[in-house]
């Protein structure tokens, strides 16, 4: 479990408002965006090709193999979804898998689903996509070439997730820097080499099997100069934050206690409305009524409810 | 098979599984979001909501000990915050030496602790209510009434089709690797080459599902094409809703506005 891609999914209640509002904001964006693209550039088929493919990834994160003592290497799939489809494919199907782990399977919870889809989907994606391209163009594009940089892509896709999941969790006051930060990039350090020699397991296969696959024509590969740019932007906000937060979390505190950011995000969104309520005013009083006020509507709502029921049951009895 | 490849939607006929997918779904992110406002340390409200929880998971009939067993998956995240209840500074209740390092367990720690698990404790139980009194293509169309983006609930519902069907597929191919590597009874005894020999088999195993999934995915867009598919998935529009829903729609916002207000005035 621990060593698992699970560990990348945060459930509900454990990041702060203004953290899931930036992260919905930023992933909204980029999946817009994607959709657009994808939307414009390829065809009607790859509705159902994405669907597909994303349903596959979803049954491929079973496939596991044994490490030692007990634990297991998993697949997360985004470098893989990466390296076949093209970066905005992958975006579109990485969040679907995203999506519909939290919808149905609570892997992760609704609310912060945008930071889910931010740290698999928009990171995950994006980062493998920038390694693969960067380390193809230094290695060449040979077959080594090809699987040496499919083990990068798949090893800094799931670091660089791990290591802004822990960034949202220190920035959301969940968890400590110094702590966090080194637990979550060591852990997956290992888990992101199970995913680096699993994805080099794949394109193995692929060269041999469907090579036409790994050598995509160039239209999956134009006008994916922004991703690039994106992978590149948030590969090295991440590396650079992420020690820096845990060797220095006051480094990291002081420059969000500068731009009061970490007051902020503290801090439910509603506190920071200034005399929201007028103070001189019985709070007490008004507490009590409401709370009663409350008791009897719930009490009413359930009654109903059960009243619904019993009737519903006694009509099928008869 | 594996348990997340199980269909979580429990049949039944309570007044849950009668309501309008598109109510519960607003209702259900509209508690969730509810519960994250609430600041640290409101017992009261934390166990109001999570009685509130309770009683819904009563009346849809489905039986507690679903709940309580599925809403254990968020348990392990927990471990993330409990290094909090020694790093938050502030008046210590507990205090132990490991080896060189004093640790001092504070009040306010703890608090953040325990607000953290119940907050997200409620919230799965929330999710996992939805799920169970809708089944999901009702969801899908919930989705597209409340303005989801056309392009993803499509291919969300596609993804939903072949969910299973690729399940099936995984399990065919980890069982015919099962078939065809001895395993002994002796744990010291490891069976298959070095590890990266064996991540490199499971990569084979995905490279095929990925081929396989390619192929079928061509049969399916044929099939869909030979069936009048235009680029555009339809269905059949979506009924008005009811009186009752809007009933519960209104009477479910209106508890949740009365907690929000109400955590408000109780942190002042």
């Amino acid at each position: 479990m621990l060593l698992s891609a699970e560990a990348l999914h945060i459930p509900d209640g454990f990041l702060s408002i203004t953290v899931l509002f930036l992260a919905w904001i930023i992933s909204i964006s980029v999946v817009g965006y994607a959709l657009r693209r994808v939307g414009k550039d390829l065809g009607e088929q790859q509705v159902p090709m994405m669907g597909v493919l994303a349903a596959a990834i979803f049954a491929g994160q079973m496939i596991n193999f044994a490490v030692a003592g007990g634990t297991s290497g998993h697949l997360m799939g985004a470098a893989l979804a990466t390296i076949l489809m093209g970066p905005w494919a992958a975006i579109l199907v990485m969040t679907s898998v995203v999506s519909i782990q939290a919808l149905i399977f609570q892997d992760g919870g609704l609310l912060v689903l945008g930071a889910n889809i931010f740290n698999m989907a928009v990171v995950g994606v994006s980062v493998a996509y920038m390694v693969y391209r960067l380390f193809l163009k230094i290695t060449g594009d040979t077959r080594k070439g090809i699987l040496v940089s499919g083990f990068s892509a798949g090893w800094f896709s799931i670091m660089l997730a791990a290591l802004s999941v822990a960034l949202q969790l220190v920035v959301s006051g969940t968890s400590p820097a110094r702590l966090a930060i080194p637990a979550m990039a060591g852990v997956h350090a290992l888990i992101g080499i199970g995913e680096g020699l699993i994805t080099v397991g794949a394109l193995a296969f692929l060269l041999s099997a469907r090579p036409d696959l790994i050598h995509p024509d160039q239209s999956n590969l134009d006008g994916s100069r922004s991703v690039l740019v994106l992978g590149f932007l948030l590969t090295v906000a991440l590396l650079l934050a992420a020690p820096l937060a845990s060797v220095r979390p006051d480094g990291l505190e002081w420059v969000a206690m500068q731009t009061g950011f970490i007051e902020m995000t503290r801090e439910p969104l509603y506190e920071l409305v200034p005399d929201y309520l007028v103070p001189g005013i019985a709070n007490e009083s008004i507490a009590t009524i409401l709370a009663g006020a409350l008791g009897i509507l719930i009490i009413f709502g359930l009654g109903m409810g059960i009243a619904y029921n019993r009737r519903k049951g006694q009509i099928s009895g008869r | 098979m594996h348990i997340h490849f199980l269909d979580p939607y429990q049949i039944g006929g309570s007044v849950l599984h009668q309501t309008d997918a598109r109510v519960k779904l607003t209702l259900g992110l509209a508690f969730i979001l509810t519960t994250a406002l609430i600041p640290d340390g409101l017992w009261r409200l934390y166990f109001l909501l999570l009685a509130l929880v309770l009683s819904l998971e009563i009346i849809s009939g489905v039986g507690l000990d679903y709940f309580l067993k599925r809403s254990t998956l968020a348990l392990p995240f927990i471990l993330a915050v409990f290094p909090l209840i020694f790093t938050i500074p502030g008046v210590s209740f507990f205090t132990f030496t490991f080896g060189p390092w004093d640790f001092s367990a504070s009040i306010p720690g703890l608090v953040r602790f325990a607000s953290i698990g119940l907050k997200s404790w409620i919230s799965i139980q929330i999710a996992i209510l939805l799920t169970a009194t809708t089944p999901f293509p009702d969801i899908l169309t919930a989705m597209r009434a409340l303005r989801f983006p056309r392009l993803l609930v499509m291919i969300f519902g596609l993804m939903w089709r072949y969910l299973f069907v690729f399940a099936d597929e995984t399990m065919r191919l980890l069982r015919a690797r099962a078939a065809r590597s001895g395993a002994s009874g002796n744990p010291e005894f490891q069976t298959g080459g070095s590890i990266s020999w064996r991540a490199r088999t499971a990569g084979g195993l995905a490279g095929n599902l990925f081929v396989r999934s390619l192929e079928r995915s061509e049969r399916i867009y044929l099939a869909m094409l030979a069936r009048g598919y235009d680029g555009e998935i339809r269905s059949l529009p979506q009924g008005k809703m009811e009186g009752s829903n809007w009933f519960i729609l209104g009477f479910g916002g209106l508890v949740l506005f009365l907690v929000l207000i109400l955590s408000l005035i109780m942190s002042i």
